[in-house]
């Protein structure tokens, strides 16, 4: 592997030699265990592993938890509550697989958020951060049709709305969404499909996460100045650097254990906080919940969807611009997805050559502005349709596409930025002071 | 001699367009039948009509009938929501068309086009909405009459539709579709 000059896996022992020279697996896992890692990472950093942790719980809780369901609109809600009340261990093993979804995407926006402040999705790391949308996508898709399989009025009626998404796309949409259906309306096809790849994303998550390791491993972390290791020699590679294993997987799983103790009280005393009340109540196609939340996760881009509706001045241009082909409705999707189109593209739309929020005064008001944004439009979005809600929901989007569409292009032109250290040693040791040096592996005089 | 310099086809080109081809072919193939196996199945698009009895149905109720896997509204209205729903200028709608699968496909929207008989009694629609497909719910929204009569509103989104079934407001784009719908004697109307 390329990147960062450091000690490689040599082989010692006859029978090391003799794996080796046929295939380099423990090589492979040493030198990405070893991989030098920014020492000045802060705690926004440990995201990665919490999230490598919740696919991990989703993955097993969830092979249990197929042990005991029954994907069929007759036998399915009953399944869940079978599981609930005879399995042995039932619904602590529920509780983990419905909470660790809400951890996933707590931890999943946390490493979004962090990434767009330090700006680890610029050069180098662009593949690292389409990559890392991949896996978000599909952490919805998947999120999405898990919900649907407990069967309940919100399963069904999410299942209802999010599908009819589909059938908005101009002209082939009501075909699109047929198909995805497999007849009419939501039922038993659709359940079992769902089923069928709520199992199956999990591992091609699983493998796409290992794409993103290997990209980000590549190009190496980034940190919280933005400044590049230096690669000039291993030796000064090394004093900007520790290796992976141990000093960040310890303080990863530190931070880790603090994370878990707070969701297995959640688990424990709180594990239907995050979730609905209806969707206790069996599916009934003909009874429309009196109102249809998505999960807390959906909610941002909830709001977005809802906010373009006919009386939008935009919605309304789009609609003449195109003779009637884009209307309220497809707008809104256009919206909902562009929303995280612009986001998968920001490495093209920041224009800043600098890469850490840190030094970049005016960026930060900016950027704050876009994670209070963010909650408010997830507050919004639970909300009904009417009244004030509709107006912050549209002024929320309006933000959510200015930033990355107009303030952040703008931003690189117009900001004047502070100015940076020069290495990540000058910055750890303005950060811990000289004695630091001695933590590295270099000596008091280094050998250039 | 790379295949650069010869400008006529050799039989080496010939052959490495043929497999590319017929691969392609057979990739096609080979994923069509992985893709319409989601198409829905035959017991699924075997078209059910049903026949609705609609002797119990009095005067400013409705009821709600499932066909297709989808609620259907039949609703006997009053004189004061036919009479609402015909003072209607045809200009103040959103979608202008009837969407009603008995009639022909640019039918205006006016009352007469999408109510079953010539007095409007009678208001088949399927209880769809058409923003994203919730049910709407009944004598409810902006549109009802005074005292709550007629009109629906659908709770997901927010769009109001009137006395006729039409969208009036918020995002839904289009009036609620009538379906095939006749009556075979004076109480039972057939669907589909």
């Amino acid at each position: 592997m390329s990147g960062i000059p450091h000690d490689h896996y040599e082989p010692s022992t006859g029978g090391e030699k003799w794996l080796h020279s046929r295939l380099p697996i423990v090589g492979l896992l040493y030198d990405t265990l070893m991989i030098p890692t920014p020492k000045n990472l802060n705690w926004m950093w440990i995201w990665g592993i919490v999230l490598t942790f919740c696919l991990a719980l989703q993955i097993i809780t969830g092979i249990v938890l197929v042990m005991h369901y029954t994907p069929h609109v007759d036998l399915a809600f009953g399944s869940i509550e079978h599981i609930m009340r005879n399995v042995n261990g039932g619904a602590m093993l529920r509780y983990l697989h419905m909470n660790g979804a809400s951890l996933f995407f707590i931890a999943v926006y946390a490493h979004i958020f962090r990434g767009l402040y330090y700006g680890s999705y610029k050069a180098p790391r662009e593949i690292t951060w389409i990559v890392g949308m991949l896996i978000y996508l599909l952490m919805m898709g998947t999120a999405f049709m898990g919900y649907v399989l407990p069967w309940g009025q919100m399963s069904f009626w999410g299942a209802t709305v999010i599908t009819g998404l589909f059938g908005a796309i101009p002209l082939i949409g009501e075909s699109i969404q047929t198909w995805l259906l497999g007849g009419p309306a939501v039922d038993n096809a659709t359940l079992n499909r769902f089923f069928s790849l709520h199992y199956l994303l999990p591992f091609v998550i699983a493998g796409l996460v290992i794409v993103h390791i290997w990209a980000f491993h590549t190009t190496g972390n980034n940190n919280p100045t933005g400044v590049e290791v230096r690669r000039t020699s291993k030796a000064d590679a090394e004093k900007d650097t520790l290796p992976f294993w141990p000093y960040f997987v310890i303080k990863d799983l530190f931070a880790l254990a603090v994370i878990l103790v707070v969701f297995f009280a959640v688990v424990g005393f709180m594990p239907n906080y995050l979730g609905h009340p209806d969707n206790y109540i069996e599916a009934n196609p003909l009874v429309t919940p009196a109102h249809i939340v998505p999960e807390w996760y959906f909610l941002p881009f909830y709001a977005i969807l809802r906010a373009f509706d006919s009386e939008v001045w935009v919605v309304i241009a789009a609609n003449f611009l195109t003779g009637g082909i884009v209307d309220a409705k497809f707008f809104g999707v256009l919206a909902m997805f562009g929303a995280i189109i612009v986001m998968a593209l920001v490495p093209w739309l920041d224009t800043s050559s600098v890469r850490s929020g840190r030094y970049r005064p005016m960026f930060k008001w900016w950027f704050w502005l876009f994670v209070v944004n963010f909650f408010v439009l997830m507050w919004v979005g639970a909300m009904p349709a009417e009244g004030i809600y509709p107006y912050i929901a549209l002024l929320g989007s309006t933000y959510w596409f200015a930033y990355f569409l107009v303030i952040l292009p703008l931003l690189g032109v117009l900001e004047k930025p502070l100015p940076q250290p020069e290495t990540i040693e000058d910055d750890f040791k303005a950060h811990y002071g000289k004695s630091s040096t001695n933590d590295g592996a270099t000596a008091a005089t280094p050998a250039e | 001699m790379s295949n650069a310099e010869h400008h006529e086809g050799t039989r080496r080109d010939f052959l490495y367009y043929a497999t590319a081809g017929a691969g392609a072919v057979a990739t096609g193939a080979a994923v069509w039948p992985l893709v319409n196996q989601m198409n829905p199945s035959a017991d699924v698009l075997a078209l059910s009509s049903i026949r609705v009895d609609v002797s119990g149905v009095a005067e400013g109720s409705q009821i709600t009938v499932k066909w297709l896997g989808k609620p259907v509204f039949i609703r006997r209205r009053t004189g004061a929501e036919i009479e609402e729903a015909r003072s209607v200028d045809i200009s103040d709608l959103v979608d202008p068309v009837a969407r009603n699968a008995n009639r022909d496909g640019s039918a205006e929207a006016t009352d007469e086009n999408r109510a079953m008989d010539e007095a409007g009694e009678w208001l088949v629609q399927m209880g769809v909405c058409t923003h994203l497909g919730c049910v709407p719910l009944g004598n409810a929204g902006d549109y009802a009459l005074d005292g709550g009569v007629g009109g629906w509103f659908c709770p997901c989104h927010g769009s109001h539709y009137d006395t006729s079934g039409r969208i009036r407001k918020g995002p839904a784009p289009e009036n609620l579709p009538v379906p095939p719908a006749e009556f075979v004697d004076e109480t039972t109307i057939l669907l589909g």
